[in-house]
């Protein structure tokens, strides 16, 4: 038995490359029971972060009772993410939303579907046959609803509205790995596969707290380090991570300028003759410009703007360029900083000028953090248009008013569909008037939120919220849906590397609640959306003949499904694109080094990355890429907020290895809320000693925007840093504060700021300046942040360690 | 020789493109993208213009006196709402487009005087010029239906 909690990673299975990773079959069972006596196993996937691990649902008198993972699958080979093996009984919470909430003189109250549709039915009516309808709708979901799900709404929004306003809580996750897999090789869609991890030489981990964000990723990692003829790790991150920790080259740089680190080593690459000529000519647009642009910045001075030692700026280049099979991970410590997307295709300009893509062990993943981020982004319910098609493209619209029946212009395609922050924008000016929020919690995530209550509690603006609790967001709601979630309908999702799993229906949900599908077909009903031919523009009743009519959607796009099914899933997950002539899947792409750049296939005309201005179509047209991969050179620009002398230090934000995103699910599980019960403020032992603070103590972190309080934990975070996680809400805070009112000093991201990446839209999280006043002391108690990962303290510090006891106890077997 | 006055009239096209950059983030702090990227763009025309001192100063020796009408106003002042970011921007857009012919215009003069240094000026510069055309273009297509069709 292994206490999950205490090892969040596990027992080692080492193994050298080329091998297969041998299977570890993790489970847990709740309240004594054994595998003997569980009558169902349900094929399923997480639903908790984004790796895509393939686990069976275990069910015992029409209740799930625990969780075990799918030895054959090719993701995890059995092994399961502590969130996974505890966080499913947040299912079984008391407080589930068991029938729709109605605003009331100012309260929610209960009511009925009817009631609780029909006003939502009523208002969309008034506001579409008004004056600008289409413009008055906003629709904000999340990276974890299924592919039937966002399809369906994609259709609704697209079609049947008409709306561009349509995004997802992607956008503060994922927007910039699809930005930059866009502007470097055509379109969306991962180059690599998992199993690089097995073949690679070299793993460079770029703002990618893997260990915390995706356990079982780390796992395969670290079974390669323990093995033999193990792969040289780079940890790129201001932060001492167990990542960083483990890495063989740390580089600590001040947040906010990865950019410079990235043309620093690009320029060393290029210097030392670290790159791949043959390739670069022969599949690469742009080289000459790129070398220009990071000729500005030599070594000395990329040290100096980011802060770190010249020295282990050389060996990053180093272990980079004398890879022969180099794997690149990118996630938020790029995604949510200062030029997140150029710095993001500096890694694909690595991969590119390096020849490191399309073979095992040349691999890259622009990560996502969501489970089902992926299918927000191939389906439309975001700000793309289904099936990685380029609004840009008359062609491309065409096709889907083909399919769907529908006139042209009815498909919002004048301009880019409308980002999250845009969509926030337009409901504070009181242009969208009819907010409809599903399975995510602006109210805790997006940034400066004292601005974002200010915008969702508008008398004007109808808020509906869709979720499985009362969330902060919920709370300022005027329709409450209660949805059904992961275990109890079917739908399926893609992981990073472009697998599709199905997630099948194990138990009923509470209560009256339903599945997200069931309420968006409830409302398209209701609205009597038509198509061109006055017949109901959506045909489908459940989640299988979605999937069928989705995959007509896909049809010769890269993200094609047409040879997938439900019953192939069943017996495990496929990549895609799957088609009649890659019946098995396409586990690599580009391994012919022909990238999706042609004009009329393309998913984006491209932009300038440094202020995010479109190119034309004649101007992307006259490049002639011919199939070559773009190389993008942006020269380093110091972020929109930077220290000063009254708010003189960085705050970065992130995760801890036990919760996930606002702990809706895993603030309910037991196990998970005892490793990691509150907020904590993380300070490097300078920068405590100057404000006097020791471990324990009560801080505020305070910036323009907003103020925060926890407990000071000292530990290996880089010096002018602070690091508050960005988990934690109100719902469950110690001073009962509710959302639209009382105290709001807990949430991360009362601090950040309002400001975007200008190409993915992607919220700037990482980087804010803050100040740090002393409070109260310890009286002698520790800081509640974990002793696992990030929030490690200091070696020698006498602070009992993170554990779970018999409670967390979960076994773990070899086959 | 003219040439001094187009340095001059382009001189001045980009220190007030400059400062209505900036005049215009101000007022639309609301909006940050807006707010940052101009901010951005303002330093880049203000250096704009420094890089063109020094050759609007070598050419005013032998240049006659500055002709009538040369310089025209094409901001004054700024707006407020969504409407008025979208005419606000399009005085900047116009300001712009002024400073993008002048280039043009200049580059053919420092071909005509065989002057290497002005012409590598004139290359970066106007290609930085016309990526602020679009990205103000960009920004307007995206914010005219809205402002336009559906806010009241
Ligand atoms: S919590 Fe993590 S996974 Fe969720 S949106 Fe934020 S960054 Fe992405």
């Amino acid at each position: 038995m292994v206490d999950r909690i205490a090892d969040p990673w596990g027992p080692r299975t080492p193994y050298g490359p080329g091998e297969r990773w041998p299977v570890r079959v993790d489970s847990f069972l709740a309240d004594g029971h054994t595998e003997a006596d569980v009558q169902r196993w349900v094929p399923s996937a997480s639903i908790l972060h984004s790796n895509g691990d393939a686990m069976d649902i275990a069910v015992v008198d029409d209740r799930i009772v625990g969780v075990r993972g799918r030895p054959g699958d090719r993701i995890n080979n059995g092994r399961v993410d502590p969130k996974d093996l505890y966080g499913w009984q947040a299912n079984h919470s008391p407080d589930r939303l068991r029938r729709p909430l109605v605003r009331e003189g100012g309260r929610l109250v209960e009511t009925d579907w009817d009631t609780a549709m029909g006003r939502i039915v009523a208002r969309s009516k008034e506001l579409r046959d008004g004056p600008g309808g289409w413009g008055h709708f906003g629709f904000y979901t999340s990276g974890q609803l299924f592919l039937e799900e966002y399809y369906t709404l994609g259709v609704i929004g697209k079609a049947g509205l008409g709306t561009p306003h349509m995004d997802g809580n992607t956008r503060l996750c994922t927007a910039t790995a699809a930005a930059a897999l866009k502007a470097s090789f055509g379109t969306d869609g991962q180059p690599g596969s998992y199993t690089d991890v097995d073949h690679c030489d070299a793993i460079a981990l770029w703002g990618h707290n893997v260990a915390e964000t995706q356990t079982v990723l780390w796992m395969r990692m670290l079974d390669r380090r323990r093995g033999p003829n193990p792969p040289a790790m780079l940890a790129v991150d201001p932060r001492a991570t167990p990542v960083a920790r483990e890495a063989d080259v740390h580089l600590a740089l001040r947040n906010g300028t990865n950019m410079a680190l990235l043309n620093g080593l690009l320029r060393e690459l290029i210097h030392r003759g670290w790159y791949d000529e043959e390739y670069v000519r022969a599949h690469t647009l742009g080289f000459e410009k790129l070398c220009e642009v990071v000729e500005d910045y030599p070594v000395a001075k990329v040290a100096e703007i980011c802060d770190l030692p010249a020295r282990d700026i050389e060996r990053a280049a180093e272990l980079l360029g004398g890879s022969e099979r180099l794997l690149s991970t990118v996630l938020q410590g790029f995604y949510q900083s200062n030029q997140a997307t150029a710095a993001s295709c500096q890694v694909n300009n690595i991969h590119l000028i390096r020849g490191m893509l399309g073979r095992p062990g040349a691999g890259l993943y622009q990560m996502n953090g969501q489970p089902t981020a992926q299918n927000n982004r191939e389906c439309g319910a975001d700000g793309d248009l289904p099936g990685l098609r380029n609004w840009e493209n008359e062609e491309h619209v065409a096709e889907l008013a083909k399919l769907w029946n529908v006139e042209v212009d009815t498909i919002p395609h004048w301009s880019p569909p409308t980002h999250a922050m845009q969509i926030f924008r337009y409901a504070e000016q009181g242009s969208i008037k009819l907010l409809w929020i599903s399975a995510t919690n602006p109210a805790v995530s997006l940034p400066d939120l004292a601005r974002i209550r200010r915008i969702l509690a508008q008398p004007e603006l109808f808020v509906v919220v869709q979720d499985l609790f009362l969330t902060e967001t919920a709370e300022l709601a005027d329709v409450v849906l209660p949805a059904a979630t992961w275990g109890e309908k079917t739908g399926t999702f893609t992981s990073v590397d472009r697998t599709v799993h199905i997630s099948d229906k194990a138990v009923e949900p509470p209560g009256e609640a339903r599945p997200d599908l069931d309420i968006f077909l409830d409302y398209a009903r209701r609205m009597d959306f038509r198509d061109s031919d006055g017949n109901p523009l959506i045909t489908w009743t459940g989640p299988e003949e979605v999937f069928e009519a989705w995959k007509e959607c896909s049809r010769g796009r890269p993200c094609d499904y047409t040879a997938i099914t439900y019953e192939r899933l069943r017996s495990g997950g496929i990549q895609w694109p799957c088609t009649d002539e890659q019946p098995d899947g396409t586990e690599r792409l580009y391994t012919d080094a022909v990238f999706n750049t042609d004009p009329d296939y393309c998913e984006s005309y491209g932009h300038d990355l440094a202020t995010g201005a479109e190119n034309l179509p004649e101007e992307y047209k006259a490049k002639q890429p011919g199939g070559r991969a773009f190389l993008h050179a942006v020269a380093y620009q110091p972020s929109p907020e930077v220290p000063s002398d009254d708010y003189p230090l960085l705050l970065t934000t992130g995760r801890t290895v036990y919760q996930f995103h606002t702990r809706t699910k895993t603030g309910r599980a037991t196990q998970l809320v005892h490793a990691a019960p509150e907020s904590w403020v993380e300070l490097n032992p300078a920068d405590a000693d100057k404000l006097g603070v020791g471990e324990g103590d009560l801080v505020r972190v305070e910036s323009p925007r907003g103020a925060v309080r926890g407990r000071a934990r000292i530990c290996g975070v880089r010096p002018g840093v602070v690091f508050v996680p960005f988990h934690y809400g109100y719902w469950d805070a110690a001073d009962g504060a509710a959302p639209g009112q009382g105290r709001h000093d807990r949430a991360a991201n009362e601090l950040t700021i309002t400001a975007w990446d200008p190409v993915s839209k992607q919220p700037i999280f990482k980087v804010a300046a803050v100040r740090v006043v002393k409070e109260a002391d310890s009286g002698g108690r520790p800081s509640p942040a974990p002793t696992v990962g990030g929030s490690a303290p200091l070696a020698g510090a006498d602070i009992p360690a993170t554990v779970g006891g018999p409670a967390a106890e979960a076994p773990s077997r070899g086959e | 020789m003219h040439l001094a006055h187009y340095l001059g009239l382009l001189h001045k096209a980009q220190e007030r493109l400059g400062d209505a950059f900036t005049e215009v983030g101000e007022a639309h702090r609301e909006e940050p993208d807006v707010f940052h990227t101009c901010q951005k763009l303002a330093t880049q025309c203000r250096g704009h213009a420094e890089k063109l001192a020094p050759f609007a100063r070598r050419y005013a020796e032998d240049a006659p006196a500055e002709p009538d009408r040369l310089h025209s106003e094409l901001f004054s002042g700024t707006r407020s709402g969504g409407l008025g970011l979208l005419r606000d921007l399009q005085d900047l857009y116009l300001m712009a487009a002024e400073c993008d012919i002048s280039w043009t215009v200049i580059g053919q003069a420092a071909y005509g005087a065989r002057d290497e240094e002005l012409l590598a000026v004139v290359k970066s510069c106007e290609q930085e010029t016309a990526i602020q055309l679009k990205w103000l273009r960009t920004r307007m297509k995206q914010a005219a239906p809205q402002a336009l069709v559906v806010a009241e």
